[in-house]
């Protein structure tokens, strides 16, 4: 394995709150040494002249599709997506086909993803049988096969016993326990955030105590277990209220916050436009500004994509009958900078989110630049400009509200375990 | 002025309904006279693209072209492809290669008709799309109430019923609120939709309230299904609050008219009495459909013009 | 026919000028009332039909002299004719409609359309066509006050108030007080824009 030189960029390490221009030495694998004027002999040199050179993303919520349903992605392409977005850990949720509930599905994923993936894959395993929130699955062999945590993610778990023994049990093994808080009933047919937009579209609603009722719950739940509860992309000003509150309390919760509930607000979906359909919905502005607080308070500890491909014939239907979601890796930088440019966060903080608390909720040991770490490192332009184009994209699906629009900001090279694996102008460098 | 498509009265000025309901006025005449049929549009092929059945709003729409001379062809969903799970933009586009001068789309989920004009050529006319907007029905409505008091402006318009999944309420609300009327709806809790406010009108659970002083009342079909104690306990208790016959018409004003977007369920949202004769006009509202529709028909045909022929 | 008076002091800047004035247009509707006498003896079943806008105050003038001079009370039908109009489907924006109001049946009578400006005789075969829709008259004669040539179609006018050689680009427009054409009228021929039909 090759020395990689990264000269002259601003480091950001959230890890050791280091933020200064510096060069990066990696060296068999892990960060060599970082420091003013490093000797570039025999290495491939990365210029980051202008550029930030952080810890690289990890992302606690994402969809590989594989197996099952690789027409709309598979671990290779969503694993290229990732790297190109500066992403060098995905979790995938547990969704697939067979549903991710038994460890030989959890080795299957890990082994396409050591020969496919260009990404570090984790698995986040199912924490029902069948993803069906009656019986819990094999905790302890899942773990051992490499879980890294538990979710029934969009198939909700309404039975609050089962809940709660699912807590009770994850809490044994020191795993976390992921959930996806709508209240399937409350949803009924929603759509949409439920207001004066959903008004508008003449949509199904569906309110935000939806989610925030469920999280109160969960909230509950975890405080009666002692259990390690992560709360899924939060939506609802309700939902970060409720965990500042529990958390000042001492429950373990944890929370994940995504780029477009970070972004966009119901009124994105006036168009009628299927890629601005999610689960949950898009909300109001007044959510938006609590999700953005909350990230910055740190009571939303990790921005999560909730990459989640759908083929374009399943997005070309109905507002009603599309399934929920967008394509996350390739956009998550440019459109969370957004935060950045208002000055509601610095650039430290943000990458803190981005990788090194995301990492820690997960107990792994990347999302930090310190000396003998694995090199994960991800080089970013912050202020690059380019259009995003979900045809050019690596993905295999294309369903992004932000088709065609023009971003700022890019990551320009990724190195998964001191390996160059994209670059932004000579793409991707993985057979 | 009026765009290419009219997929909602929400997308319209003052301006544009004016101009509609001024053309339908000249339409009306030509519904009058003993050869019901102008030849503007002959020649020119209009598709009624119904994915959700309904006779009335074809039959009207069929009848508007063909007083026009065009040739209007019924493409339902039972007779075509779309069983097969064909897509409804696949459908739209095999459509457009057919190069038709307009589409009359209505379907049961709001925004299809926008998603289908998006790939269009041809001009796309919302023959009503979900709970979001039924335009040619607020024109109508609308056309109808100007005949009857000779101004909107002014005016104090009381819907009551299933506001919360009614297409004809939000493109009244829309209608009447851009030419000067104060607007209410009335209905149960659970039917009025959130936010309902910020389309610019005062909501009300109180029939009494909701209709006092009002010039003009309209009653919203509700669906069955949602009276069996999902949104309101009983059919019973829906007609008792909110059904409208002539005692609790009083509370409106002395020569307020009654309106109903129909079909009718006779003794649920309007008693029998109420339905058939004045105040009733309901229909008024029929007939003028047909003229309102022309008016669409020849205002937002003239825009897509064949590349030949100029 | 006399000139209009005034004529020269009416010409402006831009080439506009008055062709014929309110007193010319009276003594002109008045000549052609006589005419319509004349040609249709007895006259009880003629039927004034104006093309709106501008037929709608000469047909009333002609109206008003016929009954003054012959004590006949004829009723006067306005029709418009946009919706019969042959370019229709070349034209991107759609012109507006105009008032339609036929008060007595066409059929068996000798049907006078009266209109303002002949031109392209365009306007005239759509108002023929319209009238049959109403119903199948004995005969059908035209009156317009000004006969400005240009003639793409084979129609001839019965009742020619004035021949006015004009170029193709000019427009040849009988204008009044208000929208309701209220006298005093006059026929005004301008320099810009598109040859009315």
């Amino acid at each position: 394995m090759g020395r990689i030189l990264i000269r002259g960029g601003r480091i950001l390490d959230p890890a050791a709150s280091r933020d200064e221009v510096a060069d990066v030495l990696i060296e068999d694998g892990k960060i060599a040494a970082i420091g003013a004027g490093l000797d570039a002999s025999g290495t491939t040199a990365i210029d980051a002249a202008g550029c930030w050179v952080a810890p690289g993303f990890v992302d606690l919520h994402t969809h590989l599709r594989e197996p099952g349903q690789e027409y709309k992605e598979d671990i290779a392409s969503g694993g290229r997506s990732a790297v190109a977005g500066g992403f060098t850990t995905v979790c995938c949720m547990a969704n697939t086909h067979p549903v991710n509930d038994d460890p030989a599905v959890t080795d299957y994923i890990l082994d396409r993803a050591r020969q496919d993936s260009p990404a570090r894959v984790l698995p986040i395993a199912a924490a029902t049988r069948g993803l069906e929130g009656r019986v819990m699955t094999e905790m302890s062999a899942l773990q051992k096969a490499g879980a890294v945590a538990f979710s029934d993610d969009g198939r909700t778990l309404m039975d609050g016993a089962v809940m709660r023994r699912v807590l009770e049990y994850a809490r044994m093994i020191g795993a976390p326990v992921s959930v996806h808080a709508e209240d399937r009933h409350l949803v009924g047919q929603g759509v949409v955030n439920e207001g004066a937009v959903s008004t508008r579209l003449g949509l199904p609603g569906s309110p935000a105590a939806a989610e925030t009722v469920l999280v109160a719950r969960d909230l509950l739940l975890a405080e009666l277990t002692g259990g390690h509860l992560h709360v899924a992309h939060v939506s609802t000003a309700g939902s970060v209220d409720l965990i500042r509150a529990a958390r000042e309390r001492g429950v373990h919760v944890t929370a994940e916050v995504t780029p477009h509930h970070l972004t966009l607000t119901d009124e994105a979906a006036l168009g009628y436009d299927t890629n601005t359909k999610m689960a949950p919905p898009l909300r109001s502005a007044s959510d938006v500004r609590a999700c953005r607080q909350g990230l910055v308070d740190g009571v939303l500890d990790a921005i999560a994509t909730d990459h989640a491909p759908h083929a374009p014939h399943e997005k070309d239907v109905e507002f009603t009958a599309a399934p929920p979601g967008v394509l996350g890796f390739e956009t998550a930088f440019p459109v969370v900078m957004d935060l950045v440019r208002t000055g509601e966060i610095t650039p430290l903080e943000l990458m803190r989110r981005l990788s090194t608390t995301p990492a820690r909720i997960l107990r792994l040991r990347s999302g930090t630049l310190a000396v003998g770490a694995e090199a994960d490192v991800v080089v970013l332009d912050p202020d690059r400009e380019w259009v995003y184009d979900p045809m050019k994209g690596w993905s295999k699906s294309h369903n992004s509200p932000w088709a065609g629009k023009t971003m700022r900001g890019r990551a320009v090279a990724t190195i998964v375990a001191g390996r160059l694996v994209y670059d932004a102008d000579r793409g991707m460098l993985v057979p | 002025m009026i765009g290419r498509d009219l997929l909602g009265i929400e997308d319209l000025g003052r301006d544009d309904l004016e101009r509609i309901l001024e053309t339908a006025r000249h339409m009306q005449e030509v519904g009058l006279r003993d050869v019901k049929r102008v030849p503007t549009l002959r020649g020119r092929t209009i598709i009624n693209l119904f994915f959700e059945s309904s006779t009335r709003t074809r039959t009207s729409f069929e009848i508007a072209g063909k007083r026009l001379s065009a040739d209007v062809i019924n493409f339902s969903a039972e007779s075509s492809s779309l069983s097969k799970s064909e897509s409804i933009l696949d459908t739209a586009r095999t459509l457009d290669a057919m190069a038709p001068d307009a589409v009359i789309v209505r379907h049961k989920v709001a925004g299809v008709p926008k998603r289908i004009a998006d790939v269009l050529d041809a001009p796309v006319i919302n023959a009503g799309d979900g709970a979001h907007e039924h335009p040619t029905q607020a024109l109508l409505d609308l056309f109808t109430v100007l005949q009857e008091k000779g101004r909107i402006d002014g005016l104090t318009v009381t819907i009551v019923g299933d506001i919360l999944h009614s297409r004809v309420a939000r493109s009244n609300v829309y209608g009447f609120r851009k030419l000067g009327a104060d607007v209410r709806v009335v209905g149960p809790p659970t039917l009025l939709p959130a936010g309902v406010e910020a389309l610019g009108v005062k909501a009300y659970s109180s029939l009494r309230e909701g209709i006092e002083g009002a010039d003009v009342v309209m009653a919203l079909r509700i669906q069955n299904e949602r009276l069996e104690g999902a949104y309101v306990p009983s059919v019973r208790e829906y007609s008792a609050a909110w059904g409208l016959d002539r005692a609790k018409l009083r509370f409106a004003k002395e020569d307020a008219i009654v309106m109903h977007p129909g079909p009718i369920n006779r003794g649920v949202e309007i008693s029998h009495d109420l339905a058939d004769r004045r105040p009733s006009v309901i229909l008024d509202q029929v007939r003028n459909g047909v003229a309102v529709r022309m008016a669409v028909l020849y205002l937002l045909t003239g825009r897509a013009q064949p590349a030949y022929g100029d | 026919m006399q000139p209009a008076t005034g004529e020269a002091a009416s010409a402006s800047a831009s080439g506009d000028r008055v062709v014929l004035d309110d007193a010319s247009i009276r003594r002109a509707l008045v000549r052609i009332s006589h005419e319509i006498l004349e040609r249709n003896e007895g006259a009880g079943d003629l039927y004034l039909v104006a093309i709106p806008n501008g037929g709608v105050p000469l047909a009333r003038q002609i109206a008003a002299n016929l009954r003054e001079i012959a004590g006949l009370d004829l009723p006067v039908g306005i029709l418009d004719t946009t919706l019969y109009r042959d370019d229709l489907s070349r034209r991107g924006e759609r012109p507006p409609l105009r008032h339609t109001e036929m008060p007595s049946a066409v059929d068996d009578r000798v049907v006078v359309l009266v209109d303002d400006v002949a031109s392209t005789g365009r306007t005239i075969r759509a108002a023929m066509d319209a009238l049959m829709d109403f119903g199948r008259p004995r005969a059908v004669q035209v009156v317009a006050l000004v006969d400005r040539g240009h003639r793409e179609l084979p129609i001839r006018i019965d009742y020619v108030g004035k021949n006015i050689p004009t170029a193709i680009s000019e427009r040849v427009v009988l204008r009044g007080r208000g929208a309701g054409l209220e006298p005093p009228l006059e026929v005004r021929v301008e320099a810009a824009g598109r040859a009315e039909s």
